[in-house]
């Protein structure tokens, strides 16, 4: 067999590129990948650019107010105006207040949603109900607020509190008259408002529920319930806690809903039928009619308490949600 | 050890309470609606379109600049914010695995948490203090620092669906990085990330608190957008917490108005990935 040479054609019509030139064709392939890199880098250092100017202007524009009252602020409740006195308790116990009464009533509504979406509801009805609850969420705040003006107030006041009030009128949380804006409308109103947020992330949480959980807990003769409320509902504690912690931090930094309802009056009561104030609600109703250089400063201050306030719950949340995400390999929108 | 007759009436008592709570939970979504459509629809007429806000005390009068103020607003800040969030997006689903990828998803997840009325006076100090006065611009910036962190957030999770054959046949084809992320990664998302845009959009539409020392309102017609603007949600909060029935009345009219723009830019954002289904 002679050994006939192969016809080298190609080599000859396409010259085979040299080192160099392979390089540059590279090089010329990966500069567009440098510069889309670059691109899309720069774009992506703006969020925490802007979260980093969210905190140096909160904190400069905060510094003659903290210079002038320390920490005194946070724990005073005069807002004087006139004097220049400011202090910030009534307006931080009433965050913390309006949010836990708004956590009472959603945790458990939401929960129980987000069971009868996993567990309990007939097929055919879950992506409706689950619809209707998500849009919930879309409704704008104002729109929250207004609704509440007009309709909630008036119903607590004329209708509910009149039926409740021999039972629990004498309790100290309920004492004083009941004009209508108040803690309590507010800690509605929120409720409302922050119900779909848990109910989503819980109802993400329990579908995450492995099957296998599910049919052991039938399976030693459990019956439905039981397996949700000792099997399913453990199973996604840290989950659920990750989504309560989530509603929190959407109560405490809500503004125009509970600055229509909540009377905005400095004060620290005990009863929620008293009109209150919320450190949003500060902002929202002062900001604009400052008449002095520190009560701006005091307002920015509050925003800066609001600011880390929200933040440290929100840190927690995602650090509960991410812990529950990696345990089932689990990663989904509401995650 | 409880009675099997007990324990079944438990089991059903609380698979009620949980219909029960499903019901209590839609119960004020139909309320809301059913309000604004009695108290809203029967205000709602050509003056409310074409009609100016009125100064205090006098009646009629509508909604007119408020209604092209929150779309300037709007498009301002989508013009400023949805560049920056699918970007950031892009970026955290493609290159996003080290550690900076982890920051700034931590980072999106604060901002999201950080509540409106902060923003508001954050660009108050930055933008409007420096400018000396209120304006449209600072309202639109305001709201693109609500919008880019959700846009970002649901832009990743949507470019993370794109399975990993589609890259690699790209780039086994020769295309650069770059093309096989944008015209064919980003593209094959596309519908998933308009929707995720329009949901944000239709967030922010319905903002009042950041606008309330940004573009503050303006009882006059201004298209200029470094002066001060009306904005839907503004007038309704002006109009709700005023002391005069006809401003209530109009409340309830403009709140229906911007509940119908929510709702359809919400739905368009459904019908988006609808086609979509469709189309594959």
């Amino acid at each position: 067999m002679t050994d006939v040479p192969a016809p080298a054609l190609e080599p000859e019509v396409m010259p085979r590129p040299t080192t160099e030139e392979r390089w540059r064709a590279l090089r010329a392939v990966s500069r567009g990948d440098v510069v889309y890199r670059a691109v899309l880098t720069a774009l992506t250092l703006c969020l925490p650019a802007v979260l980093l100017l969210i905190a140096a202007t909160l904190v400069v524009d905060a510094l003659p107010g903290i210079k002038a009252m320390g920490l005194g602020f946070l724990v005073h409740s005069e807002w004087d105006a006139v004097h220049n006195r400011f202090g910030a308790l009534p307006l931080i116990v009433g965050t913390l207040y309006s949010s836990a009464i708004a956590l009472a009533i959603a945790v458990p509504m939401a929960l129980a949603c987000a069971v009868f979406l996993t567990e309990f509801a007939p097929r055919w009805l879950r992506s409706p109900v689950a619809t209707l609850v998500e849009l919930l969420a879309a409704v704008p705040s104002v729109i929250y607020g207004l609704w509440g003006i007009f309709v909630l107030i008036p119903l607590l006041r004329d209708h509910l509190w009149p039926l409740v009030r021999p039972v629990l009128g004498k309790l100290p949380i309920f004492s004083g008259v009941f004009y209508g804006p108040s803690m309590l409308a507010a800690g509605v109103i929120l409720s409302i408002m922050i119900l779909p947020y848990i109910a989503a992330v819980s109802r993400e949480v329990l579908l995450a529920v492995p099957p296998s959980q599910r049919e052991a807990g039938l399976a030693l003769g459990a019956t439905r319930w039981e397996t949700v409320w000792s099997v399913i509902l453990p199973y996604g504690r840290a989950g659920i806690m990750g989504a309560v912690i989530l509603g929190l931090g959407r109560a405490l930094g809500e503004t125009m809903a509970v600055t229509m309802v909540i009377g905005n009056n400095h004060q620290v009561a005990l009863s929620v039928l008293k009109p209150g104030y919320t450190i949003a609600s500060v902002i929202a109703n002062e900001f604009s009619e400052s008449v002095t250089k520190l009560q701006v400063s005091s307002l920015f201050y509050v925003g800066l308490v609001l600011f880390v306030i929200t933040l440290i719950v929100n840190a927690l949340a995602r650090v509960l949600v991410w812990q529950v995400a990696r345990g089932s390999g689990v990663g989904s929108t509401a995650l | 050890m409880r009675g099997r007759l007990v324990r079944r009436v438990v089991g059903s008592l609380m698979t009620g309470l949980t219909y029960g709570a499903a019901a209590l939970a839609i119960l004020p979504l139909a309320a809301i609606l059913a309000m604004l459509i009695v108290k809203g629809a029967g205000s709602i007429n050509l003056d409310f379109f074409v009609k100016s806000a009125v100064p205090l005390g006098e009646s009629g009068g509508g909604f007119a600049y408020a209604i092209v103020g929150t779309l300037i607003i709007v498009g301002l800040a989508c013009v400023v914010g949805l560049p920056i969030g699918i970007g950031a997006g892009i970026y955290l689903a493609e290159f996003g695995g080290g550690t900076f990828g982890f920051v700034v998803r931590f980072v999106a997840d604060m901002m999201n948490g950080t509540p409106s009325v902060v923003i508001g006076i954050i660009v108050w100090s930055l933008v409007v203090t420096p400018m000396g006065h209120f304006s449209a611009f600072a309202g639109g910036c305001a709201l693109a620092i609500i919008l880019v962190p959700i846009v970002a957030r649901t832009t990743e999770e949507m470019v993370r669906l794109v399975p990993n054959s589609l890259r690699e046949a790209a780039l086994a084809l020769g295309y650069p990085q770059w093309r096989t992320s944008l015209a064919v990664v980003a593209r094959t998302a596309r519908a998933a990330i308009v929707t995720g845009c329009l949901v944000a959009v239709a967030r922010v539409a319905g903002e009042t608190a950041p606008l309330l020392f940004t573009a503050f309102g303006n009882q006059f017609f201004s298209a200029r957008i470094f002066s001060p603007m009306a904005a839907l949600p503004l007038q309704i909060y002006d109009y709700a917490v005023g002391p005069y029935d006809d401003w209530h009345r109009l409340a309830w009219a403009g709140a229906l108005v911007l509940i119908l723009l929510v709702l359809a830019i919400s739905l368009a954002a459904r019908l988006v990935t609808r086609a979509k289904r469709h189309a594959t």
